[in-house]
């Protein structure tokens, strides 16, 4: 018997310890590569022979990584920004208010997350170079709205529904208008969800791919997933492998961090949520 | 005034300001959502090219099917497009389906107690937050033929006598494209059956555990139909995500070597090949595709939108 438990201990041990392997290795691999160069890459390892930190250097002097770092930061805020302010009315509405078509109206715009983003491609590439927009930065950010509202609306709308009935009721019986109502009210209570909402839209501009990738052309407005995916070297042979997982550590470092920082509230928001993978 | 006549009033400059709150949202919905879904599906009834959105003639179906000179042309005509139909789905299937299992048995491990539980939860999340772009690349270069790391292990081990080409091998490069979006996607589904797997009653449990019944047995029996409606939520939002795959496709492989999903298919036709016109018509099929998938799951699964949130 206790023969028999030591060894479900060990499998345990043993399945746990295959998960994280599983789940950390291609990440740190990655790192690994990014301190090697030239043919030190080629030659198999499981540890750094030394830390070079040459490929970090290159990619911002040769690759101008900072602008797209840069672009990437704004596009992001702004599109954060833009749709916690017009997620925070949307959800009062639709979490607090009953009227009529509001259940067709949550269906909606849960719909429209489910768009393939190729769907509204043409469109809105018509759309973006009508509005003088093409290969320019708020043309991202435009697009990238399409990704982030829906969620944002989903998520805070199924938290503000939540929260006790008699919470305005005392405001409004004293006459306050409901925009008060929304901001003293509402908003503190708010502040919990919203964290790891607007962590999540933001991790989802700052991946996005396809929209950046159509609608910019030059270097000056590429964003970091362009970059990377467009990253290469001299030779069309081969890839300048140290170079490219330098860049893919920088911009994954950030976002792993925040993503361990919030990572019970994000996972309490996907519960939630359970809108965006 | 009576106290019903002050509750009337109020509902209605509420329901007033609802609307007020709601329309900024709407308004930018219908400008970057409905109507670019509009133009894609008008674009695919026309002959528009991407240099010139602006001269098109309506050309009707023949983007989609037509007889000319007779022989059937048109996207419904196009061998390549039901290929990317073909593996678009294949892909779905296969790992929505292997991250369902995995995900199950990653959760299972994870809802036990053990020392430094958080840290491992921290860890499995750590995929989930690399942009897909870093993650394509990453693993690129780990399934390299030559100096992969990967072909390396499997060489020492044994385990393959020659370098394999993942990527370039047309019959192992989908299977490459599959196990990257498992290694990145199975955090997701993990966490939500666990998330679903730690609301469950204890009491049921030490019921079954005091009249000995085998563990594997309480897990089929038990746990898993108590689950079910949360497994089948992430299950559902992974194939949709799985069908409309891009990122992982375009960069690990270029969409080349029997990769190309339905989506990189019509991306090529309207960027690559300029033909809008016929792009769309791609587009808009896709579209089609998931909204009926959509539509079904909401109507079968009658997921409560109005009242309860659908968790």
């Amino acid at each position: 018997m206790n023969a028999a438990r030591l060894a479900g201990r060990l499998a345990f041990a043993l399945l746990l310890l295959a998960i994280i392997l599983f789940a950390l290795f291609p990440f740190y691999h990655a790192l690994v590569t990014s301190f090697r160069s030239g043919s030190e890459l080629f030659i198999p390892g499981l540890f750094p022979a030394a830390l070079d930190p040459r490929n970090y250097a290159l990619v911002f002097t040769q690759q101008n990584f900072g602008r797209t770092v840069l672009n990437s930061v704004l596009v992001a805020v702004a599109v954060v920004g833009f749709s916690m302010l017009l997620a925070v009315a949307a959800a009062y509405a639709l979490g607090r208010v009953r009227f009529r078509g509001r259940g067709a109206l949550m269906l909606t715009i849960l719909g429209v997350s489910m768009f393939p983003q190729v769907a509204v491609l043409s469109g809105m590439f018509e759309l973006i170079r009508a509005l003088g927009l093409y290969d320019t930065l708020p043309g991202l950010m435009l697009a990238n709205l399409v990704l982030t509202l829906p969620f944002t609306v989903w998520v805070l709308t199924t938290f503000m529904r939540e929260l006790p009935k008699e919470l305005e009721e005392a405001a409004y019986v004293d006459g306050a208008p409901p925009l008060t109502v929304v901001r003293r009210v509402f908003l503190p209570l708010l502040w919990p969800a919203m964290v790891p909402t607007a962590l999540l839209a933001f991790i989802v501009s700052w991946n996005e791919f396809l929209f950046a990738f159509t609608f910019t052309l030059s270097a000056e407005t590429r964003t970091v997933p362009v970059a990377i995916a467009l990253l290469s070297g001299g030779s069309r042979q081969e890839l300048p492998w140290g170079l490219v997982m330098a860049a893919s550590v920088i911009v994954t470092l950030p976002i792993v961090a925040l993503v361990l920082t919030f990572q019970r509230k994000i996972v309490s928001g996907l519960t939630a949520g359970a809108v965006k993978g | 005034m009576t106290r019903h006549d002050d509750a009337l009033g109020l509902a209605r400059i509420r329901i007033r300001a609802a609307w007020m709150f709601l329309a900024p949202t709407l308004i930018v919905l219908a400008a970057v959502a409905g109507w670019p879904l509009l133009r894609t599906i008008w674009f695919s009834f026309t002959d528009a090219e991407l240099g010139n959105l602006s001269g098109y003639r309506f050309i009707g179906f023949a983007n989609y099917l037509e007889r000319y000179e007779g022989e059937w042309l048109g996207l419904l005509a196009d061998p390549a497009w039901w290929g990317a139909v073909r593996r678009t789905i294949w892909f779905a299937l296969v790992s929505v389906s292997l991250e369902a299992v995995l995900g199950m048995i990653v959760a299972l491990a994870l809802n036990a107690r053990f020392p430094l539980r958080g840290l491992v939860r921290a860890a499995i999340l750590i995929p989930w937050a690399i942009p897909t772009i870093v993650s394509a690349r990453m693993w690129a270069w780990m399934l390299n033929d030559q100096f992969g790391v990967i072909n390396h292990a499997l060489l020492a081990l044994g385990l393959i006598d020659a370098p394999v080409a993942w990527l370039a091998d047309p019959d192992l490069a989908l299977w490459a494209v599959v196990i990257v979006d498992v290694w990145k996607t199975t955090p997701f589904v993990a966490l939500l059956i666990l998330a679903a797997l730690q609301m469950l009653p204890g009491d049921c449990y030490e019921a079954a555990r005091v009249d000995g019944i085998h563990p594997v047995r309480v897990f089929f029996r038990v746990t898993l139909p108590l689950i079910r409606p949360a497994l089948v939520v992430a299950l559902i939002f992974r194939a949709l995500d799985a069908l409309r795959v891009f990122d992982l496709v375009y960069v690990l492989t270029s969409g080349s070597a029997g990769t190309m999903s339905m989506s990189v298919y019509a991306r090529q036709q309207l960027v690559d090949f300029q033909d809008v016109g016929y792009g769309s018509a791609a587009s808009t099929l896709l579209f089609l595709v998931i909204a009926l998938l959509t539509l079904s799951v909401v109507v079968l699964g009658r997921l409560r939108l109005d009242g309860e949130a659908g968790r």
